[in-house]
């Protein structure tokens, strides 16, 4: 029976339900349990934005504290994987991966392969990523195009409840590494969600909208921004089909190259920096793909080739919104040769 | 439904589909100001957050003011059109269209109660859900086929509760109740439906049931056959050796969109109500954990090899559901109940079932039959109005 809930209880939701499942699952991560030591105040955080807050109790034991050392918990976490355990490690915000690269692109990545398939590395790293939250340069960047390049990995951009849920349980029961990417301004967003645990398969994008005119392809908070550029271009003529990717790696081509080839248009909007970006790697699909369904040249909206911005004026352009998406709509609907 | 000067003038009003529906859209009119409709005839698509469908005139009449315009949202009951004779004045009229307007333009209340209070009763252990309409009236139970749930009444349970108690449950490995069905037997799904009677306190109740859930209503009755007042089967399994095994097995195997959608296109004679919506629904259900298992279980005892593997004749002469077993013996012929008190049974198909092959209500002995144009294997979807008189019909023969 599917009820409204939040991104964040459907995170902490699919967390507690797997824990239930199987008692190999942990949660580990900064502040995660509490940290406090008192035990009033074991709850007192649940993760620096409350996703794991109560999980402490219900699992005491399976919910660690770890020191403010990326490197050493990842670490720890891809080493428990190796060893028969579910780790979830949440590594606060993507901007600090940087310190932990080797354990998670050179390690976890490649263990499967390079051992001929006989290693197993189930490790789930759930991090918070995006701009908005007025965090400055070095705690809002949208890293996902990074970890998509990798092969070994698996990358995971939920952009409502219901796929957070789904993606998050399928992500721990995967036995490869997956990078699950929250985005910090969707926590407090609602949607049905069933109670019942589900598991959503990657590679598989979602059209979240249908139209003739336009294929809008975009993925986390930007699924949001697409549907009000959407809905204003409705008003306007303008028939946008909305496909949200869900995961980059695997990705679904299918859908993107089908929907392309019924609107004949492709408007890409990803909140990350546009060089090597998602945008950059949808375009290259559709072009080599399907060239000969397009009636425009492919558009691209991304945020700029720059760091974000602390100043909040900046930092509001920096982000694409509804206009930008519905300015390239009208650019790729308004081209003639 | 909004009062109106003239008595002569008859709202069309905006249906209630499925318990929780609050609000509807008009995406289109098909008919305009002046046209003369017959009952059946169709009005209007509309579209709730759930389903897309067509309004169809419950009565004839000169259609002379549209009311809710393409596109606006209109709660549940508000007039959407009025319908009277040539010689109802235009005051008349415009003055019932501005009470009509007045109800679209204040929507529904943000306290607006949401769906109805979702009911579970335990039964051996598994949680079986279901949810009732109607205040007064006989108790009627309405059961799903294989892998609906009870929103597959969701154009008849409101429509019937206007006369009867009616409740809608979802059987073990559906909707929201328990995914574990065991071996999967019509045991199992006979054991809900008697559950939830026994839930209600219901003594007798008329028992409607399709295709799976047909075989489950008739377990159900064979099992306590002085609790059954009447029994509706619409195209339900167990009457024959032929099903489209391709259509059970490809829908328990999909795994994606892709797979889905052309299996569940067989269900319908019109495709079209195949919408995304629809497949997304049923993939999410589909995902759900034990699911697959359930849907697996139960094809074990539906199928036998290619064949069907239940038995429902045996369960009718069990039930001594009206000419059971051809004996004669109080039967009545298509008639109502017999002298030995026979359960009055009538059997709904859709003439272009793909699934199973309408010929097989040839073999439900003694039943009223209805056979229905232009529908498939869910003709209480594709035509309601039908469904709900031939119900109607059947449970005035046990009263």
């Amino acid at each position: 029976m599917a009820r409204n809930i939040t991104y964040r209880e459907a995170i902490h939701e699919a967390l507690a339900q797997e824990m239930e499942r199987d008692e190999t699952v942990i949660v580990m991560g900064e502040d995660n349990a509490g940290g406090a030591g008192a035990p009033g105040d074991d709850d007192a955080w649940g993760g620096v934005l409350g996703v794991t807050k109560g999980l402490y109790h219900k699992f005491p034991g399976r919910v660690l504290d770890t020191p403010i050392s990326e490197s050493a918990f990842i670490g720890a976490a891809i080493g428990a994987a190796t060893a028969g355990m579910r780790p979830v490690a949440e590594l606060m915000f993507v901007d600090f991966m940087g310190v932990c690269f080797d354990q998670i692109y050179n390690q976890a990545a490649k263990f499967r392969y390079m051992f001929g398939g006989k290693a197993v590395t189930p490790v789930v790293i759930r991090t918070m990523y995006g701009a908005g939250l007025r965090a400055a340069a070095q705690h809002s960047q949208s890293l996902y195009p990074l970890f998509t390049h990798i092969p070994g990995l698996k990358v995971v951009t939920p952009a409502t409840p219901y796929d957070a849920k789904g993606l998050l349980i399928a992500a721990i029961r995967d036995n490869d590494p997956v990078m699950f990417f929250e985005h910090k301004a969707l926590y407090d967003i609602s949607g049905p969600v069933p109670e019942e645990s589900y598991a959503l398969p990657f590679g598989e994008a979602s059209v979240v909208r249908e139209g003739s005119d336009v294929t809008i392809v975009t993925l986390g908070r930007m699924v949001h921004t697409s549907l009000e550029a959407a809905g204003q271009l409705a008003a306007a003529g303008v028939e946008c089909e909305v496909v949200d990717l869900r995961t980059t790696s695997p990705l679904d081509e299918d859908t993107v190259l089908e929907s392309v080839e019924g609107t004949g248009r492709l408007v890409v909007v990803d909140e990350a920096h546009p060089r090597c970006s998602i945008a950059t790697d949808i375009s290259a699909l559709v072009a080599r793909k399907a060239f000969g369904s397009l009636r425009a040249p492919i558009e691209m909206v991304n945020a700029p080739h720059t760091p974000v911005p602390f100043s909040s004026a900046l930092e509001d352009m920096y982000i694409p919104d509804a206009q930008r998406i519905a300015n390239a709509a009208k650019t790729v609907t308004g081209w003639s040769r | 439904m909004v009062p109106v000067s003239d008595d002569r003038i008859v709202p069309v009003t905006m249906p209630k589909w499925g318990l929780s529906m609050q609000l509807g859209k008009i995406t289109a009119w098909v008919v305009g100001e002046g046209d003369d409709v017959k009952a059946g005839d169709d009005l209007a698509d509309i579209e709730t957050e759930k389903i897309s469908g067509t309004l169809e005139a419950a009565d004839g009449g000169t259609v002379r003011r549209i009311v809710a315009r393409v596109g606006e949202d209109v709660p549940v009951s508000g007039t959407i059109a009025l319908l009277a004779p040539a010689d109802v004045t235009d005051a008349d009229l415009d003055a019932a269209v501005q009470e009509a307007r007045a109800v679209i333009d204040a929507g529904v209340p943000d306290d607006a109660a949401g769906g109805p209070d979702l009911q579970t009763a335990d039964v051996g252990g598994r949680r079986i859900s279901f949810a009732g309409a109607g205040e007064d009236g006989d108790v009627v139970l309405l059961v799903h086929g294989y892998g609906g749930d009870r929103n597959s009444w969701l154009f008849l349970q409101e429509p019937l509760a206007a006369r009867y108690r009616v409740y809608a449950l979802d059987l073990p490995g559906h909707g929201a109740s328990a995914k574990d069905v065991g071996e999967g037997t019509l045991d199992v799904l006979a054991g809900a439906v008697t559950g939830v009677l026994d839930a209600l306190g219901a003594e007798r109740a008329h028992l409607v049931g399709h295709s799976l859930g047909g075989a489950a209503v008739l377990a159900a009755a064979a099992r306590d056959p002085g609790r059954i007042a009447s029994l509706t089967l619409i195209a339900p399994a167990g009457f024959g050796a032929e099903i489209n095994v391709g259509y059970l097995r490809g829908f328990a195997d999909a795994q994606s969109r892709r797979e889905l959608k052309p299996v569940v296109t067989q269900l319908f004679a019109d495709e079209s109500l195949v919408t995304r919506q629809l497949v997304d629904d049923l993939l999410a259900y589909k995902r759900l954990d034990g699911v697959d298992e359930a849907l697996h279980a139960l094809l074990g005892v539906l199928l036998d090899g290619d064949s069907q593997g239940v038995n429902s004749a045996a369960l009718l002469a069990a039930a001594g559901g009206a000419g059971a077993g051809g004996t004669g013996a109080g039967d009545t012929g298509a008639g109502g109940a017999g002298p030995g008190g026979a359960v009055p049974v009538t059997v709904v198909w859709g003439r272009d079932d793909r699934i199973i092959p309408a010929a097989q209500a040839e073999a439900v002995t003694g039943a009223d039959h209805r056979l229905i144009d232009d529908a498939g294997h869910m003709p209480h979807m594709e035509h309601p109005a039908q469904v709900q008189a031939a119900i109607e019909q059947n449970i005035a023969r046990a009263t």
